[in-house]
């Protein structure tokens, strides 16, 4: 149980469950925003990391689970009534069998065949659903205003989808962290370093890196039926793209892959950077920088990935050995 | 559904994947010979539409003269990207090289939308059309065809007959050896980052004759890319002109028997199936 008193770990947890805590007391809704778009990215960066940053097989498809489960959470609750939690899990299960299924085929693919296999396998699940008429085709599902009645009305069922995020990001922290300094979790990056050298020493890859992609995939599948529960509808376009998929990717690069603090300050500091960005008042010529927010993010990320592959906390790890034990 | 159609069909898909085709081997070019999978390509691709357009529209240029500048210029800006975002990461594993290309994908479309805005554009170029007894088609589509061969053929001489083209090739098999044969390996795996987006420019430049497009188009032939890739075999530029052909024929028959909504489903279910399955494309020998 001393993996509990690292005060690194300790600092994180609070901090994330403090900044998720901030709106709630301040009953600020602008604030609430702002913060549920920064706890979805940290816990959409933290569980990425798991089966990228952790076990080394990086993925482009991470939204796939995010989209398939607030798909499956949608429906549950446009043509079954179901209650919010309960959406809420069978999402992140469905995502969760999702990944088990694909984890058997495709994990046995390395390097960029497995990058590209992830693409391929979200461009065919957005062009699938698409097509698939019990999820209203090309124009998704659009949830009815009295679904929010038993919550209390909207205003109250948008406090209901914060506080669970502010759930879910706290988990997924403690999660990351327990799974990292478990003996599963020493498995997996044994497997990153050198899976044939694993599988030497005894670590069952093909198992290992199946279960990995599965404990990756059912947070954001819960993470999506949030989302668009909150949003009011879900259309193939947003649940599957892939542009969300590489800022997840940016985000946990940032921070740190690998570790548990890297995603939460990547995400944090890759969407302050966009807020900043996006209500900008200043001009370059005729054109207001929010124009030239994807440029500006593009030579960030393009500077950062030569200079500091290893992202913010792995850099700290580098320069200042004495801190390793704290920067988990 | 009689054969005309059938045959008018195929022929139109045919014609559509030698395109498709010139714009994979590009992709593949670049992964042959330095592994990296080249994420601006739909950017170039993109940019590559924008040259012949404004260079017709605006200067009134014709495109196939436009072309070739735009060749010159895409294979200056492959250069370029490589010596900015490569270089460094060359080495690092495949997420540093991924993201490097990605974030200059970000930079030229992030450019491109606010000089360009998203508005879908169009040449309106016409060389009207042939008719070859039952089947008519369209001289634009024609052109970009014949095109596509030559650029294979030149493509092909020089990778077997030049100095330059021989160096790429070694670097190819074995970069390490090649270095040590006095090949200057950095400015090899310049010129074939190089050689592989001029291929994306004029790919994106035949696209521009006959279909409209906005800076985003690129996105999606990027996406084809892919999947002629795989299935030509990553690395084997004429596999890829295989690929396309195959996926254009696919693209031109599938609508027949099925919604035409249906056909991207197909066209990725295969190219996961062809990665799981034979990884090293359908003309590639044993993993």
């Amino acid at each position: 149980m001393k993996r509990w008193l690292n005060p690194g770990f300790g600092l994180v947890f609070l901090f994330v469950l403090g900044m998720g805590l901030a709106p709630v007391f301040s009953k600020d809704a602008a604030a609430r925003e702002v913060g549920f778009t920064v706890l979805l990215a940290i816990s959409m960066a933290t569980s990425l990391n798991i089966i990228t940053g952790y076990t080394g097989y990086v993925s482009f498809g991470h939204v796939v689970f995010y989209g398939l489960g607030g798909y499956v959470g949608m429906y549950l609750i446009d043509k079954w009534n179901a209650p919010l939690p309960l959406a809420v899990l069978g999402g992140g299960a469905v995502a969760a069998v999702l990944a088990f299924l694909l984890g058997k085929a495709i994990l046995r693919l390395r390097g960029a065949y497995f990058a590209l296999a992830t693409i391929g396998i979200n461009e065919a699940m957005r062009t699938f659903v698409s097509n698939f008429a019990p999820f209203g085709g090309p124009t998704g599902i659009e949830l009815q205003f009295s679904v929010y009645k038993p919550y209390g009305g909207a205003a109250q069922a948008l406090w209901m989808t914060y506080y669970a995020v502010v759930g879910i990001a706290a988990f997924s922290v403690v999660f990351s962290y327990f799974l990292k300094t478990s003996k599963f979790g020493l498995g997996l990056m044994a497997i990153r370093e050198d899976e044939d050298a694993a599988e030497v020493v005894g670590v069952v890859a093909p198992s290992a890196k199946t279960l990995a992609y599965v404990l990756s995939a059912f947070l954001p599948g819960m993470l999506g039926v949030l989302f668009f529960f909150k949003n009011g509808n879900v259309e193939p376009g947003d649940a599957f793209r892939l542009h969300f998929s590489i800022e997840t990717l940016v985000m946990m690069m940032l921070g740190g892959q690998g570790t548990v603090m890297g995603p939460v300050i990547g995400a944090l500091g890759y969407q302050r950077l966009r807020g900043v960005l996006l209500t900008s008042d200043v001009k370059i010529g005729a054109l207001p920088l929010k124009d030239f927010q994807l440029v500006i993010a593009g030579g960030l990320m393009l500077l950062i990935i030569l200079f500091i592959p290893a992202g913010l906390v792995g850099w700290l790890r580098q320069r200042f050995a004495r801190l390793r034990r704290y920067l988990v | 559904m009689d054969a005309i159609t059938i045959l008018s069909s195929l022929l139109d898909g045919l014609l559509i994947g030698f395109v498709y085709g010139i714009a994979a081997m590009g992709l593949n070019l670049i992964w042959g010979v330095m592994r990296v999978i080249n994420l601006t390509h739909g950017a170039l691709i993109a940019l590559g539409m924008f040259g012949v357009y404004l260079l017709f529209s605006g200067l009134g240029l014709n495109p196939y003269l436009a072309l070739i500048l735009v060749a010159a210029l895409g294979l200056l800006a492959g250069i370029a990207i490589y010596y900015v975002a490569i270089e460094r990461v060359i080495n690092a594993p495949h997420l540093s090289t991924l993201l490097a290309t990605f974030s200059v994908n970000m930079i030229i479309i992030g450019l491109g939308t606010a000089v360009f805005t998203t508005t879908p554009r169009d040449t309106g170029f016409s060389l009207g059309s042939i008719r070859a007894g039952p089947v008519t088609l369209l001289g634009t589509r024609l052109v970009a065809t014949l095109i596509t061969l030559l650029v294979t053929g030149l493509l092909y001489a020089y990778l077997y007959r030049t100095r330059a083209g021989k160096s790429i090739r070694a670097v190819s098999n074995n970069r390490a050896a090649a270095e040590l044969m006095g090949i200057p390996s950095k400015r090899i795996l310049a010129l074939s980052f190089g050689l592989g987006t001029m291929l994306a420019a004029i790919a994106g430049g035949l696209i521009a004759t006959f279909f409209s497009f906005t800076i985003l188009s690129g996105s999606v032939y990027e996406l084809k890319s892919f999947i002629i890739g795989v299935l030509g075999g990553l690395g084997n530029p004429l596999g890829a002109l295989l690929g396309g052909l195959i996926l254009g024929v696919l693209e031109g028959v599938l609508p027949l028997a099925m919604p035409n909504t249906w056909v991207p489903v197909i066209e990725f279910l295969l190219f996961i199936l062809i990665l799981l399955l034979k990884p090293n494309g359908l003309l590639g020998g044993k993993q």
